[in-house]
């Protein structure tokens, strides 16, 4: 028997997938890489592009907070057309009790070394002036950073081919196995370790496997240049990312280096249609001008929907997969895969060379979840 | 709550969505069977581009005249300059009149939006007053001042003469006319419309009009040229290339068709034109669709298409039997029309590397030519995102790569947010009705 | 005779006939750059039927109105890229 053809075998070009490669390729793996249609197709096309620090978990700050230094890190090397674009996050509170929300934030990320200012109404009002009046404030994270995700991912992948990795576009993987994966076409690529990153899609591969799509919307509009300045988040979309049953908005808008504005967000379970949920979408839109009244005219140009892999308590899932021979899972970031994916790249890196990694990775191995992940 | 006024829907049996040729011959039929009528379009008047600019008290043709009286002297309900954003549910359309929504409810739907210019991108195509064929006579016909200036017209199609005749008529200067496509399947259509009196009529007409002006076959444009707007354009015709000082060049690549809010729709489109049977209704029942839509085929044939429709939307299809010879004529000719100006290989090679392909964006050839899909281009170089959502570089691609195009959705066109928002208001609004 | 109707296009008073398109009056005022490029190109229309978006002009402080599709009103306020 012929020795594999792969140390590592990554199933999935999407931003994670990408960024897996880059890392693996880098300590010198030899690298392949499987994808169905196109680089950065999926939910990394589909999302906002958000670099994001979030303080839902402990975990879940390791992780993001890790993630957007590596963003920081790599900023200088990223070419123009990724927009990497460090404008910071303004976290915008609806009343006072999102004002003490506001101040608890800001304690959590500072004694955990990542700046927050807290703003109160006049400052929100100069640093974002087309948020309505009368909000009591938020916080201002500047550290932050916006990123148009489908180049970001492109980047990496072509950074894995220059060390040496080996890409399949419009490659189907029909089976994983112990020795590597079997494409639609018959062909069969062997390889040492088999990495997991199909996003949405990876339950396809991995019945059992506890990654469930959760859809989102957004919408585009033409060019309003520097009428938003940050991203902004409502204290809300917590509540939103966090229930695991009802369907939900956000307010939540980015300013794309375009111009452009794109507005967010909503979370749905059992909603397996790519077509758009007007009842939803209205939902959106409405929560976004009660924020930015004159949204309310502005030209929109695009709406679409995106899937995000979700896992039952929100982290990802970075390891060894249980109960299988050689096969590695890095998937379900829910909607935290453009900020983590540098991370997970390292995470993974660090397991497959049983290397001890710069933040505890107990949290995100897929054998927490035991009941879910495998049949 | 987005709005406190929550208009409520206009209903009627039989919506028209297109006020040209077609959509004005399916509403007659449609009212004239007893139906309750409306028409949409998002022009500010009636005609479409065909009959644009025609009224009733100033008709061009005899034509036009007869069918603007009868629309007229029906009970038709018209909503100008407004535009469909999305589908509310099947029966139930959201439009936008000025950024203000409205609803409109309807049993049966007639199509009959059209088709625009096909546009492919040459160097300089971008400066201002290089526009379409249709575009420039679109203008003029709603006010530019086109008298002393020299206008070089090009592309392919009939259209062309139309334009060249009309500007002449304003007092344009024609340089000339440059069709791409080559004698021999010029010559052949040429002799395809003896078999029509009523085209054979206008062919001599039209001929009488643009009597002095070069109409060069095998020909087209390569360059635009001009510092902030056009000063000259370059031609080619075989080997011979030459340069003509201008002010105007109107260049279009014969028609595409508006089949976005059809696919939106979900009626299936075959080799980029609706499919329907003959009662002109498509894949989806209650959809029909008329007139350049299901093939490019000029007014007789979306008047004939379009009367089809109508009866056959009103419940009155053993009135359709009358039409059939006429329609089966007007299918061959909308089949000569596609064999005589279908694009040369060479139009494929016009663009330069730095020649700008999707206008919205700046997105230039040479960053599109490597990628094997709409979507995979559209993903990393954007072309496509911009607010024309693909209707001008999505064609041009398509006839340059080979790309086929993505699915459309809302809003049809680029609409308020809270015009797009409206859909779903009414979509609750009849879950909680439930 | 149809009343002429009396708009600005960049602060510059124009009167029109009636039935006359914003952007036919922006061009018959000699202006043929109606907007720059997101690469700051100049341009003017293309299709002039509400297809292409190169046509767009401020008018009455709206942004991104295809001028093309709107009939001149009295008082109209254009402003086109400069």
């Amino acid at each position: 028997m012929s020795p594999p053809v792969y140390d590592v075998l990554i199933i999935g070009a999407g931003i994670v997938g990408a960024a897996c490669a880059a890392a693996c390729a880098r300590e010198k793996l030899r690298v392949g890489i499987v994808e169905a249609e196109m680089i950065g197709g999926g939910a990394t096309a589909a999302g906002m592009g958000h670099v994001v620090v979030m303080d839902d978990s402990e975990a879940q700050f390791a992780l993001t907070h890790y993630s957007r230094t590596l963003w920081r890190e790599l900023a200088p090397e990223l070419p123009s057309d990724v927009e990497y674009d460090p404008c910071g996050t303004i976290w915008v509170a609806a009343d006072e009790d999102e004002m003490h929300a506001v101040a608890e934030k800001k304690r959590f990320y500072e004694s955990r070394g990542s700046r927050a200012e807290i703003l109160d109404t006049r400052s929100l009002r100069s640093a974002e002036p087309h948020l309505r009046e009368g909000l009591p404030g938020g916080l201002l994270v500047p550290e932050d950073a916006v990123i148009y995700a489908p180049c970001a991912a492109r980047f990496l992948a072509g950074q894995a081919q220059s060390r040496g990795a080996q890409l399949h576009l419009s490659s189907v993987a029909t089976e994983i196995n112990s020795e590597g994966a079997r494409l639609q076409n018959g062909s069969v690529l062997t390889a040492r370790f088999t990495v997991l990153a199909g996003g949405a899609w990876s339950s396809a591969l991995l019945p059992g496997l506890a990654v469930r799509k959760r859809k989102g919307h957004l919408v585009i509009t033409d060019r309003y240049p520097n009428f938003v300045r940050h991203q902004l988040v409502e204290l809300g979309y917590l509540k939103s990312a966090h229930s695991t049953t009802e369907d939900s908005v956000a307010f939540n808008v980015q300013p794309r280096k375009t111009g452009q504005l794109l507005i967010g967000s909503s979370r749905q379970y059992d909603a397996e249609a790519p077509a758009i949920d007007h009842a939803i979408l209205t939902r959106m839109i409405a929560r976004a001008q009660e924020f930015i009244p004159e949204l309310a005219r502005f030209s929109a140009i695009r709406s679409w929907t995106g899937f995000r892999p979700a896992t039952p308590d929100k982290l990802p899932l970075i390891g060894s997969a249980p109960g299988r021979d050689n096969l590695f899972l890095a998937t379900g970031h829910e909607g935290l895969g453009i900020t983590t994916s540098l991370v997970t790249a390292e995470l993974l890196v660090d397991q497959l060379l049983s290397r001890e990694s710069k933040i505890p990775i107990a949290p995100y191995l897929p054998n927490r979840v035991c009941e879910g992940v495998h049949a | 709550m987005i709005n406190a006024r929550k208009p409520s829907p206009h209903s009627y049996d039989v919506l028209v969505i297109g006020a040209g040729p077609a959509g004005i011959a399916a509403a007659c039929s449609a009212a004239e069977s007893g139906a309750l009528v409306a028409v949409i379009d998002s022009n500010p008047r009636p005609g479409g581009q065909i009959w644009r600019g025609e009224t009733r008290e100033h008709a061009h043709t005899r034509e036009a005249q007869s069918w603007l009286d009868k629309f007229a002297a029906q009970r038709i309900e018209v909503f100008t300059s407004t535009e469909i954003v999305d589908k509310i549910h099947p029966g139930l359309l959201l439009a936008q009149s000025n950024g203000a929504a409205r609803e409109f409810a309807y049993k049966r739907l007639i199509l009959c939006t059209g088709a625009r210019e096909l546009f492919l991108p040459f160097p300089g195509w971008t400066l201002p007053n290089v526009m379409g064929a249709g575009g420039l006579q679109a203008l003029v016909k709603s006010g530019l001042p086109i008298a002393g200036k020299k206008v070089v017209v090009a592309g392919s199609g009939p259209l062309l003469l139309a334009v060249a005749a009309h500007l002449r008529e304003h007092g344009a200067e024609i340089c000339l006319i440059a069709e791409q496509s080559p004698f021999q399947r010029l010559a052949s259509f040429a002799i395809s419309l003896l078999l029509s009196k009523t085209k054979f009529t206008q062919a001599l007409a039209i001929r009488r009009k643009l009597s002095g002006i070069p109409y060069k076959t095998s020909c087209w444009a390569i360059r635009a040229e001009g510092r902030d707007k056009l000063e000259s354009v370059t031609l080619r015709r075989g080997s011979k290339i030459w340069k003509e000082p201008c002010d105007y060049l109107a260049c279009g690549f014969h028609l595409v068709p508006n089949i976005e809010l059809a696919s939106l729709l979900g009626c299936e489109i075959r080799g980029g034109f609706v499919r329907v049977n003959q009662f002109q209704e498509s894949s989806v029942q209650g959809i029909f669709c008329a007139g350049e839509l299901t093939g490019i085929g000029g007014v007789d044939s979306a008047i004939i298409e379009g009367q089809i429709a109508g009866y056959a939307a009103a419940g009155e299809s053993a009135r359709t039997a009358q039409f059939s010879r006429e329609k089966r004529s007007a299918a061959h000719f909308t089949d000569v029309l596609r064999r005589t100006f279908a694009l040369r290989e060479e139009l494929r090679s016009l663009a330069t590397p730095e020649t700008i392909v999707c206008r919205c964006e700046d997105v230039q050839f040479s960053r599109l030519q490597s990628y094997p899909s709409w979507r995979a281009a559209k993903l990393q170089t954007r072309c496509g995102m911009g607010p024309c959502q693909g209707r001008i570089c999505g064609p041009a691609t398509q006839f340059l790569f080979g790309w086929k195009p993505e699915s459309v959705r809302p809003p049809v066109f680029a609409a308020p947010l809270e015009s797009l928002a409206q859909a779903g208001a009414r979509a609750s609004e009849q879950a909680v009705n439930q | 005779m149809p009343e002429a109707i009396s708009i600005r296009v960049n602060g510059a008073p124009l009167s029109v006939s009636p039935g006359t398109t914003v952007l036919a009056a922006i061009l018959s005022s000699g202006i043929s750059m109606v907007r720059r490029s997101v690469s700051a190109e100049p341009r003017g229309p293309l299709c002039a039927m509400g297809i292409c978006f190169e046509c767009r002009a401020t008018v009455n402080h709206e942004r991104h109105i295809r001028t093309c599709q709107l009939l001149c009103a009295p008082e109209m306020d254009v402003r086109t890229d400069d």
